[in-house]
């Protein structure tokens, strides 16, 4: 009983938001509602047991991610009103289609079926014997190790391309160039004049 | 009233929904549809996660966690592309990005 009235709670929340996300005219607004949506989504995620990933959202998703589009939506000096001028003529065909979307989708959960003998091709542990988070670490660390593997690589090529797209050179700052300073020889940088006395250097 | 599966799966059809119809009303602003894209791979999760639970297989959450790799991944990746894109022309709105003529 108490889990249903939570699961309406977060539910509730998480679709309301979601939706105040894509209706508000502020984007920073927006992305607060984006992070109330996701920590009630890791509400519902604790509702159906998987903890670890619930943290994970919180902690990477709203601590990272969330927070990175927070940055960059104070730091670009846009005039959101201009960017939201065409949001009454996309309405009707936006609000037709997704409608039916939804329905769709609607109808394909509520007749779903699962077989019974599903649940039993590949049982998880239960709670009462491993926490989700050894459980999840069994089978990611041993079956699934290669995907893990690929996923720090997406990482990996993900932070080298950002970095490569954003990083730019200012040509008025002088940087320091390491190989010029240990080319350097002692003819480069000396230069002996003999000065005449009286006569200086021309 | 229990909940079962359906009311899952059915706050996931919602949440893709408002990420689709997010992405129709704000054809012009880049980070809004970034967010859009990431409610529905929210969505997606949550889907992935429901399975998992009510099937009693782990497996669905180590795909959800892939997922959600993915999407920190394309996020880093989108907003570092419009940070370059609006220091170049000064502007986030999509019509106005057709060098490609499109």
């Amino acid at each position: 009983m108490l889990s249903a009235l939570f699961f309406y709670l977060f539910a509730g929340i998480c679709v309301a938001s979601a939706f105040m996300v894509i209706a508000v005219k502020n984007p920073v607004h927006a992305v607060l509602f984006l992070i109330l949506a996701f920590f009630n989504a890791a509400g519902l995620f604790v509702l159906l047991g998987a903890e670890f990933l619930a943290m994970i959202l919180v902690v990477v998703y709203v601590g990272a991610v969330l927070v990175l589009f927070l940055f960059v939506v104070m730091m670009l000096d846009v005039d959101f009103a201009v960017l939201k001028a065409g949001f009454r003529k996309y309405l009707p065909v936006g609000a037709t289609g997704s409608v039916r979307l939804l329905v769709e989708l609607i109808f394909i959960v509520g007749a779903w079926v699962t077989a019974p003998q599903a649940a039993a091709q590949a049982p998880s542990p239960p709670a009462s014997e491993m926490s989700n988070t050894a459980a999840l670490g069994q089978i990611l660390y041993t079956k699934y190790v290669y995907l893990f593997e690929a996923a720090g690589l997406i990482l990996l090529v993900a932070m080298i391309g950002a970095i490569v797209l954003t990083l730019q050179h200012k040509q008025c700052v002088r940087r320091q160039s390491v190989t010029r300073q240990v080319q350097r020889t002692r003819e480069m940088a000396v230069e002996v004049v003999e000065v005449e006395t009286g006569r200086g250097l021309s | 009233m229990t909940v079962g599966l359906s009311h899952y799966l059915t706050v996931a059809a919602i949440l893709f929904t408002l990420g689709i119809f997010g992405i129709f009303l704000n054809r012009k602003n880049v980070i809004v549809i970034l967010m859009s894209v990431e409610l529905m791979l929210l969505a997606v999760n949550l889907n992935l996660v429901a399975f998992s639970s009510f099937h009693g297989d782990l497996v669905g959450q180590v795909f959800a966690l892939i997922v959600l790799n993915v999407a920190a991944a394309e996020a880093a990746i989108g907003l570092a592309i419009v940070v370059v894109t609006f220091r170049n022309r000064g502007t986030i709105d999509v019509a106005e990005i057709d060098l490609l003529k499109g």
